[in-house]
C-alpha cells in the first residue's frame, strides 16, 4: 500500500530512531511511504498560539505539497503534533470556506493551493492497526516479545481532539495495547496512557513539566513496566531525556527505557537492532531486552476470590 | 359533475399561524377560486365558535364540502369531522390543509409561507370535490387486554383493568414480575421499603381471577387491529411443572451450580442453575437455566428432580406457543441501565471498587448479596469514603443528551443510606445540576445537605487509581473541576458509585416494529401527543406506560399504567368502536389474480380465491396503508379516501401556479 509520508522535523534529528524503525518495519509489511517533496515545519504546538493565519498557512503548505502526490490521497504522519496540525488544518479549512480562502491566498504566493478534504490524514499507528491489522502483523512476528512488560503510552495529541474517529476511544484507547499483545509482549494496566507528557513545558515551566513526567513514570513503574512504548517524539524525549532529572528532583530511581512502538515491532519481526535505531535512547534499552524469552509465559491463573468477595464485573471480551 | 360548494376556513391558531402566514390574504384569494362558495379566516377554528361557523354556513349557504386549513389532522381532524356531522354532512366531505406544522412552524419567511399556504389550500379544495361519502366500520371490542411487561407500570395497568372486571394477559420476559422496582431497597423520597409496597401488588396480580400471568414468556407476533388483535406468545420452557410445584425451594437449595446473576442481582450476586430471581418472586415457580444446568450441559446430575417431592421437574418440557385474542394492548416494557463500560475512564470493570448504581441498589437491599451491608468488592471492608457520580451517560452529547430523570434522586438516596449505615463515612455527590422537581423531592435534597453530604458541582473527568500524592495511595481518585470554586480537585475515596442513566431497551426498535408503533431517536416509544395524549400511540388500541416511553420514576410509572388502563376500559365499555373506512377494495372484474398484492400486504389482509381466481381484501384486517393500491399492475385496487382522482386533483391543486405558467408558455410558443 502506498501512502504520502510527512516525517516532520523531529524524525530527522532527536527521533531519528523513530524514522529508521518506521522505514525498516514498513518494508516487510508492504507499506510504501513516499516522502512529501520539500516539506516544512508543522509549527508544532507553539505557532498556533502566536498567530493563527501563518500557522494554518504553514501547515497548508505541507498539505498542498502532499496533495501533489497522485499515487495516494492518504498522508501519514508519525509525530503526534504533526498529525494533529495536519488534521486540524484540513478539517478547519473544510469547515470554514473563509479560512480556506485565506490560506489559499497565502499559498498562492508560492504557486500552491490546497482543496480541503482532498487528503486523508493518518497517524502511523492507525495504518498498523486499521489498514495492516493485527492478523497480518501477527503472522510476520518471528521473534515474539515474550516476557517483556510494556506500558502502552499514547499521549494526548494523537487521540485528542477526536477529529473524525481515528482511534477507538479518545480517553482510553486500546489500539497500541492490542498491537503490543500481537507482538507477544505483556501489556500492563497503564491508566495514565492518554495523559499529557508535558510537551514543551520543559522549556516554559520546569516545575510543571517535571511533575507531569514523574506521574507517568511513577504509574508505569508501579505497574511493573519494563519499558514504555510511545508513538510521539515529544513524549519519547520528555520521558527519556528527563528521566534522570526527575530522579534527581524527586529522589526516585526510575529506569524505564522509552522506545517507539515501531522499534518494538521491528524487534518482533526479527529485524536487527542496528536497523531500528536502538542505542540512541538515553535510558538504554539493551539490558531490558535480555528479558525477552523464547517461550511464551504461562498464563497466570485468575486469582481465586475469597468466599465473601463479591463478583467482579465481567466486561465484554476483547477481540 | 355536480358543482360542489366548498367552504374554506383559514385558522389563525392565535398567532401560531397568523404571525407567519398572511391568513387574510389567503382567505381573500381563496374566495375567488373554483368551487369555493365561502372563504373565511378565524382566530381559533377548533373553538366551539369556530366550529359553529362551519355548521351555520352549511345550513345557510348549502355548502357540500369543507376545507379547514389549520394544524395537523392528527390534532383536529376528529373535531372538524364532528362539526360536519352536526351540520348533517358526511364527515368524509372534509379535508384539512396543514398550514401550521408544515408551514408556519417551519419557516419565518412570510411571503413564502403565504405562497405555500395558498398551494396547500388549493390542493385541499381540488381534492375535496372528489371526496365520497364513507361510513365508518363498526368493530366489536374484545374485552381482554394484553399487558406487556410486569414491572410496576405493567402491574398497575393489569390490576386496574382486572379490578374493573376485565380479563388481562400479563406477559413478562423474566421468570418473575416486579421489574426494576423489585431490585430496589428503598424508594425516594419517603424511603419506604420497595418490597413492602410492591410485593402485595405482585401477589394481587397472581391471585386475581381476571389476570392470566404469563412469565418467562415473550410476544412473538401481533396481527389484527384495535378491538381484535391476534397475539402469539411463546411461553419458554421452565422445566418445572407449574401445576405440581409447591414453591418449596428445595431444588434451589440443593442445586450444586452457582452462577453470577447478571439480571436481578445486577452481577453483584449469585444464583443457582435452578432459581427464582428472589424469594418473593411471583409466580413462586423456579426455572432451570439451561445454559448452566449440569444436566443440560453434560447429561447428568438431575439432583433437583431427586429432591423434588412434588415431581415437578420436567427436563423434557418444551416451549409452549399460545394464541391470544385481545382488544387492546398496553406496552410497559421498561428500560435498560446505561452500560457504564462505555466510559472507560470511569474505570468500571478495571477498578474493583467502582460500582454501578444498580449494583449498589442490590448491595443496600436487605435481601441482596450482602444483606444490606455496604462493603467494598472484597465483601468485608466498609468504605470510609464514597463518591457518587451523577449523570453517567446522561446529559452528555457523547452518550445520551437527555436527563434520565431519576438519577439525582436515587443518588441522594444512596448518600443517605451510606450515612445511615456507615455513620462516619464521607459521602461526595458530584453533580451538574440537582434535579429534584417531584413532590417532596426538594425537601429530601435539603435533608441530605443537613446530613453532611458533600455536594460538588462539576462533571467528573476521570476515576483513577494512579496516585500522585501519598494521601492518594491505594485509593480511587475522583478528578473533577469544581465549578463552584473554579478549581480542579482530586478527591481520594474508597468506593465510587456511577449513577448510570436510563436507556430504551436494547430491542425497543424491534418491539416497536412488532407492535406497529414508532420510536424516537433515543429508542423510546413515541406517544400520540407529548402533553395531551401521553399514553396512547399512533396505532389505535396500543398504549404505552412507564419508562418504555421515557425515563420515569415509580409514581409516574404507576400513574401512566393506570392512565393507560383507563383508556382501555373506556373502549371496552363502549363495546363497539367505529373504524376508519379508509380501506382498500379490489374490483374483481379488473383483478387478474396475479397475487402480487397478497404477498406485499404487511397485514396479511388479502386473500386469494382459487375458485374465482381473484383476490379480495379482508376489510377488518386492512389498515389502509395503500401498498397494494400502488402495486396492482391492473389498477384493480382502490383505496377509499385515497382514490386516484382525489390524489391527482390534489397534486394539480398544489401546482396551481406552475400550471398557469406552463399553459402561458405553451401559448407563447
Amino acid at each position: 500500500m502506498k501512502y504520502g509520508y510527512y516525517p516532520g522535523c523531529s524524525l530527522e534529528k532527536n527521533a531519528s530512531a523513530y524514522h529508521e524503525s518506521a522505514m525498516a518495519v514498513c518494508a516487510p509489511l508492504d507499506i510504501q511511504l513516499q516522502e512529501v517533496d520539500d516539506w516544512n515545519c508543522c509549527g508544532a504546538t507553539e505557532y498556533f498560539s502566536i498567530d493563527l493565519l501563518p500557522a494554518f498557512a504553514l501547515v497548508g503548505r505541507n498539505l498542498a505539497q502532499a496533495a501533489r502526490n497522485k499515487q495516494s490521497n492518504q498522508l501519514v504522519a508519525p509525530c503526534s503534533a504533526c498529525f494533529l496540525n495536519l488534521k486540524k488544518t484540513d478539517r478547519y479549512m473544510a469547515d470554514s470556506p473563509a479560512l480556506a480562502e485565506k490560506v489559499n491566498q497565502c499559498l498562492a504566493a508560492g504557486d500552491l493551493a490546497y482543496e480541503p478534504g482532498s487528503l486523508r490524514i493518518r497517524h502511523l499507528l492507525e495504518i498498523m492497526v486499521d489498514d495492516i491489522g493485527f492478523k497480518t502483523i501477527g503472522e510476520k512476528v518471528t521473534r515474539p516479545l515474550f516476557g517483556l512488560r510494556v506500558a502502552p503510552y499514547y499521549g494526548c495529541m494523537t487521540v485528542r481532539p477526536d477529529l473524525g474517529k481515528s482511534f477507538d476511544n479518545p480517553e482510553y484507547p486500546q489500539g497500541l495495547d492490542k498491537l503490543m499483545k500481537t507482538l507477544g509482549a505483556e501489556v500492563i494496566d497503564f491508566p495514565l496512557k492518554a495523559h499529557c507528557c508535558g510537551g514543551h513545558m520543559t522549556q516554559i515551566s520546569e516545575e510543571v513539566a517535571m511533575e507531569l513526567i514523574r506521574r507517568l513514570l511513577k504509574n508505569a513503574a508501579e505497574n511493573n513496566a519494563d519499558i514504555m512504548a510511545t508513538l510521539c517524539p515529544m513524549c519519547q524525549l520528555n520521558m527519556d531525556a528527563y528521566q534522570e532529572a526527575v530522579n534527581k528532583r524527586f529522589g526516585t530511581d526510575y529506569h524505564i527505557p522509552i522506545l517507539y512502538f515501531t522499534q518494538l515491532m521491528g524487534l518482533a519481526l526479527g529485524l536487527p537492532t542496528t536497523k531500528l535505531g536502538f542505542g540512541k535512547e538515553f535510558i538504554k534499552a539493551e539490558p531490558i531486552l535480555k528479558k525477552i524469552r523464547k517461550e511464551a509465559p504461562r498464563k497466570r491463573r485468575k486469582k481465586r476470590l475469597s468466599k465473601q468477595a463479591l463478583p467482579v464485573p465481567s466486561m465484554a471480551e476483547e477481540d | 359533475m355536480v358543482r360542489e360548494k366548498v367552504g374554506v376556513y383559514i385558522c389563525h391558531c392565535g398567532t401560531n399561524i397568523a404571525s407567519t402566514v398572511d391568513v387574510h390574504e389567503v382567505a381573500a384569494w381563496c374566495g375567488h377560486q373554483d368551487h369555493v362558495a365561502v372563504s373565511r379566516d378565524y382566530k381559533f377554528m377548533c373553538s366551539s365558535l369556530g366550529q359553529d361557523l362551519i355548521v351555520a354556513d352549511v345550513e345557510e349557504r348549502g355548502l357540500t364540502r369543507i376545507v379547514v386549513a389549520s394544524c395537523s389532522p392528527h390534532m383536529h381532524e376528529k373535531t372538524f369531522r364532528g362539526a360536519c356531522l352536526r351540520a348533517g354532512m358526511n364527515p368524509y366531505y372534509l379535508e384539512m390543509a396543514n398550514i401550521r406544522e408544515h408551514i408556519s412552524w417551519a419557516t419565518n419567511d412570510k411571503a413564502a409561507a403565504t405562497q405555500k399556504a395558498k398551494a396547500l389550500v388549493k390542493a385541499a379544495v381540488e381534492r375535496v370535490v372528489h371526496h365520497q361519502a364513507l361510513e365508518p366500520i363498526p368493530v366489536k371490542i374484545e374485552p381482554a387486554t394484553l399487558v406487556v411487561g410486569g414491572g410496576i407500570a405493567g402491574i398497575s395497568a393489569a390490576l386496574e383493568l382486572a379490578e374493573a372486571g376485565y380479563p388481562v394477559y400479563l406477559v413478562e420476559r423474566e421468570p418473575s414480575i416486579g421489574g426494576h422496582m423489585a431490585q430496589l431497597d428503598k424508594t425516594f423520597p419517603t424511603l419506604d421499603c420497595s418490597a413492602c409496597i410492591l410485593t402485595p401488588k405482585m401477589v394481587d396480580v397472581a391471585q386475581h381471577t381476571n389476570i392470566t400471568l404469563l412469565t418467562y414468556s415473550e410476544v412473538e407476533q401481533v396481527s389484527g387491529h384495535i378491538g381484535n388483535f391476534q397475539v402469539t406468545v411463546r411461553k419458554k420452557a421452565r422445566h418445572v411443572i407449574e401445576d405440581n410445584c409447591t414453591g418449596c425451594g428445595i431444588c434451589e437449595e440443593k442445586c450444586p451450580i452457582k452462577v453470577v446473576d447478571p439480571v436481578f442481582e445486577a452481577g453483584l450476586g449469585r444464583r443457582k442453575a435452578i432459581y427464582r430471581p428472589f424469594p418473593q418472586a411471583v409466580p413462586k415457580f423456579p426455572v432451570i437455566d439451561v445454559d448452566h444446568c449440569t444436566y443440560f450441559l453434560k447429561g447428568k446430575c438431575k439432583l433437583c428432580e431427586k429432591v423434588c417431592l412434588a415431581n415437578s421437574i420436567d427436563f423434557k418440557q418444551k416451549d409452549e406457543v399460545l394464541d391470544l385474542k385481545v382488544g387492546n394492548i398496553i406496552l410497559a416494557t421498561g428500560f435498560d441501565l446505561f452500560d457504564v463500560g462505555r466510559i472507560p475512564h470511569y474505570g468500571y470493570g478495571r477498578l474493583a471498587n467502582v460500582f454501578t448504581s444498580l449494583e449498589f441498589e442490590r448491595m443496600v437491599n436487605a435481601a441482596g448479596p450482602t444483606q444490606g451491608t455496604i462493603v467494598l468488592r472484597d465483601g468485608i471492608t466498609a468504605p470510609k469514603s464514597v463518591a457518587i457520580v451523577h449523570c453517567v451517560g446522561s446529559r452528555d452529547k457523547k452518550y445520551n443528551e437527555y436527563c434520565s430523570n431519576v438519577c439525582c434522586m436515587y443518588s441522594m438516596k444512596f448518600a443517605h443510606l451510606v450515612h445511615e449505615r456507615i455513620p462516619r463515612a464521607e459521602v461526595y455527590n458530584f453533580y451538574i445540576d440537582i434535579r429534584a422537581s417531584g413532590k417532596g423531592y426538594e425537601l429530601f435534597y435539603h435533608r441530605l445537605l443537613r446530613e453532611g453530604t458533600h455536594f460538588i458541582r462539576g462533571r467528573v473527568s476521570e476515576v483513577t487509581d494512579a496516585a500522585r500524592l501519598p494521601a492518594e495511595e491505594g485509593k480511587l481518585i475522583v478528578q473533577v473541576e469544581d465549578t463552584l470554586i473554579g478549581a480542579q480537585r482530586r478527591i481520594p475515596v474508597d468506593m465510587v458509585i456511577l449513577s448510570a442513566g436510563l436507556e430504551a431497551r436494547c430491542d425497543s426498535q424491534e418491539v416497536a416494529q412488532r407492535f406497529g408503533l414508532g420510536c424516537d431517536f433515543d429508542g423510546f416509544f413515541v406517544e400520540r401527543h407529548p402533553k395531551l395524549d401521553p399514553v396512547a400511540t399512533m396505532t389505535e388500541g396500543i398504549f404505552v406506560a412507564g419508562a418504555c416511553q421515557g425515563p420515569k420514576d415509580v409514581p409516574t410509572s404507576v400513574a401512566q399504567g393506570a392512565a393507560a388502563a383507563a383508556r382501555v376500559i373506556g373502549s371496552i365499555c363502549r363495546g363497539t368502536l367505529m373504524l376508519e373506512p379508509v380501506k382498500a377494495r379490489i374490483h374483481s372484474e379488473l383483478c387478474s389474480g396475479c397475487k402480487i398484492c397478497n404477498n406485499l400486504c404487511p397485514y396479511q389482509a388479502i386473500e386469494y380465491h382459487s375458485e374465482t381466481k381473484v383476490s379480495e381484501v379482508a376489510t377488518a384486517l386492512c389498515q389502509g396503508c395503500g401498498t397494494c393500491v400502488a402495486a396492482c399492475p391492473s389498477a384493480a385496487i382502490q383505496g377509499a379516501h385515497f382514490t386516484n382522482d382525489q390524489v391527482m386533483a390534489e397534486i394539480e391543486g398544489i401546482l396551481w401556479d406552475k400550471k398557469g405558467k406552463e399553459e402561458e408558455a405553451a401559448v407563447m410558443a
